[in-house]
């Protein structure tokens, strides 16, 4: 998917799958109307995510696979469900949902896995998500494993220093920089096999390269490469690739 | 002349100094010549003509109107590419204004800074890059030389040479043998002989399921072996019979005339025998007066020879250190010495040199593997700082992913190399 498409894209819900997607809400609107002040809250914000997913008895994939048993599954791992290529990769390198990942991707879908298929801009508001992890654990197998004021504790999607985000990049290094990937991602910004790193929002740039400093990302050669890049040299990559063309 | 200029520095450095910029703008901008457009080359080409902007006059001298890229060549013998995938040609370098000579560089004239070409005149240089990729060392292996090597390919250096090969293998009479001569350290892509072994292999399987394949081999042990051996006792048990330099794998001759090899002493015949001789730099880079031994010894922070400021080596022909003679270090080394050589000539920022390499090898269909490193310059080396590599046991999908990203690298280095 374009990344125009995904800085674009709002959490609008299309009619149709809305009225398909709503079994689930009815199920629980009706059988047991939200006795929990926090899981009245977390349909309420599930709606947003609605229109593709569907949650509860009965649900089924729709635009998005459904969301029922989510906790400690791998991610992309539906056998019956057609995943982009960013899913698969995310399976192939055992990315498992849990609380802090779920908490990261919803912030940026595509931070986490760039080149989903998911077009969701993100919640920003870190409380609104862990509101939505919180009524999504409820559909997962043994939910009273996890103290129940968990949700309300999530850190931050990211642990970097705000210093680290606020470094102005140099892109001429940046381009100096940047020959150390394009031997495997295309400067031109293809992605047929290899995803695409260019017109990245600088601020994701940085955080995916740091996630995979600290290993919190698992592919190896990214691992590797991002590994012995300064915080410096981190932002003027995404400076460079950030404004290629 | 070169005894003139010595002359001057001696006696006067500071009139050198002014006599030698009013040189270079006589002659207007810049030159850097570039021999052989391989990874190395055709990278560095590519980059200093990009980077600069015009202000650097880019000439590239290569032979072959397509380049067959020696990576996926293997993958090709296997089957799973046509030769037409593997094919570049140099239309892209041109229009990133590089000056595309074909034609061979025959010599090299240090003191008149001049490229002698074979079809007659010469390129004069400010800078030269040689990456001229390899050369077979002469009775590396006895009993064959260039000469044999229609009866006894090495398909080392892609092109008509692995169609031969491939040919060949088509042509083996059932339950026939495969021979495989492997080559000594150091040599052009580690995994390369090992991962030819496994696309024969795949081959074999589905059209000649029982041909034999026997590996005579000087070394003790080789790259990924852990991973390879694993591959081929989970996909081709019984069919590859690897004799290292524990079991006499070195003390090996052939005979192109009767087809035979001799491994320790006991003689086989054989079908197809894939003789993959010692290797040296490219005869360039001996011509230039830059070798010592086999290879070019060059330093780690610009790729510059030890012989010579102004000339430089890149990729399998260069002796730098720890890195794996391999299209990727080639490439990875082009854009130090670009940046180098840019700064030298124009005064552009350089910046401090920092290289990496991945080597991705197919065992079997969507089963693929990798190695990788990370490098830094050092006073006396490239050294490694940090790497990786496959795990044995690694799931198919885990191996499926990895071929699938091999692909995308193709794409992506070749983009590179090419524009």
């Amino acid at each position: 998917m374009s990344e125009e498409a995904a800085l674009s894209a709002t959490p609008d819900i299309p009619e149709p799958a809305l009225a398909e997607g709503t079994a689930a809400q009815v199920v629980l609107a009706s059988a047991d109307a939200p006795a929990d002040p926090q899981m009245a809250a977390g349909e309420d914000a599930f709606q947003q995510c609605s229109g593709c997913h569907e949650i509860g008895q009965g649900a089924e994939h729709g635009i998005g696979p459904h969301l029922n048993g989510l906790f400690g599954r791998v991610a992309g791992s539906h056998g019956d469900f057609r995943y982009s290529e960013a899913f698969q990769r995310a399976k192939s390198g055992a990315l498992t949902w849990d609380a802090k990942m779920l908490d990261a991707f919803l912030k940026d879908p595509r931070s986490l896995t760039s080149g989903t298929r998911m077009s969701f801009r993100g919640i920003k508001d870190a409380s609104e998500r862990a509101t939505l992890i919180g009524y999504l654990r409820a559909f997962s197998d043994d939910p009273a494993d996890i103290p129940e004021a968990a949700p309300t504790k999530q850190a931050s999607d990211h642990n970097l220093d705000p210093a680290i985000l606020a470094l102005k990049g140099d892109p001429e290094y940046g381009e100096y920089l940047s020959g150390e990937c394009t031997t495997c991602h295309q400067a031109s910004g293809g992605d047929t096999g290899i995803p695409s790193i260019v017109l990245w929002p600088e601020e994701d740039f940085v955080i995916a390269m740091h996630a995979y400093k600290n290993k919190t990302r698992t592919h190896p050669v990214m691992q590797m490469v991002a590994g012995r890049l300064g915080d410096e040299e981190i932002a003027a990559l995404a400076a460079y690739f950030g404004q290629l063309e | 002349m070169t005894l003139n200029r010595r002359g001057f520095i001696g006696s006067a450095a500071a009139v050198a100094g002014a006599l030698a910029a009013p040189m270079v703008m006589a002659q207007g901008k810049p030159r850097v010549v570039v021999v052989g457009g391989g990874a190395g080359g055709a990278t560095a080409a590519r980059y200093i003509a990009k980077d600069s902007k015009g202000e650097v006059d880019v000439t590239l001298i290569e032979p072959t109107r397509s380049y067959y890229t020696c990576f996926f060549s293997n993958l090709y013998i296997g089957g799973f590419k046509d030769m037409n995938d593997l094919g570049h040609t140099y239309g892209g370098l041109a229009a990133n204004g590089v000056n595309v000579v074909h034609d061979w560089a025959v010599g090299v004239d240090r003191d008149a800074k001049t490229v002698g070409l074979a079809g007659g005149g010469s390129v004069a240089y400010d800078k030269l890059v040689l990456s001229p990729g390899i050369d077979f060392v002469d009775g590396s292996v006895e009993g064959w030389d260039l000469s044999a090597q229609n009866a006894m390919p090495h398909a080392y250096k892609a092109g008509s040479q692995s169609e031969l090969l491939r040919a060949q293998l088509e042509s083996m009479p059932q339950g026939g043998t495969y021979a495989m001569v492997a080559p000594p350290n150091p040599y052009r892509c580690p995994p390369g002989p090992y991962e030819r072994v496994s696309m024969v292999a795949h081959y074999l399987k589905v059209n000649n399921p029982t041909a034999k394949i026997l590996v005579a081999d000087p070394k003790p042990k080789f790259s990924k072996q852990a991973l390879f051996e694993e591959g081929w006792n989970n996909h081709y048990s019984g069919m590859i019979d690897w004799i290292g330099d524990d079991f006499g794998g070195g003390n090996v001759s052939v005979d192109p005339g009767a087809m035979t090899v001799s491994i320790d002493g006991e003689v086989t015949k054989v079908d197809v025998c894939n003789v993959i001789p010692g290797m040296k730099a490219g005869r360039i880079a001996e011509l230039a007066g830059v070798t010592d031994g086999n290879w070019a010894p060059v330093n780690a922070a610009d790729m510059s020879t030890k012989a010579d400021a102004d000339i430089y080596v890149l990729g399998d022909a260069s002796q730098q250190g720890d890195m794996p003679k391999s299209g990727f270090s080639a490439n990875s080394q082009a854009k130090v010495c670009a940046n180098a050589v840019r700064g030298a000539l124009t005064g552009s920022k350089v910046f401090p040199a920092k290289f990496s390499n991945t080597c991705w090898s197919l065992i079997e269909t969507n089963d693929g593997v990798k190695v990788g490193a990370t490098y830094e310059a050092t006073e006396e080396k490239i050294a490694k700082v940090d790497g990786f590599i496959s795990q044995t046991g690694e799931s198919a999908d885990v191996r499926k992913a990895t071929y699938e990203e091999s692909e995308g690298w193709y794409t992506g280095i070749t983009s590179d190399m090419f524009g």
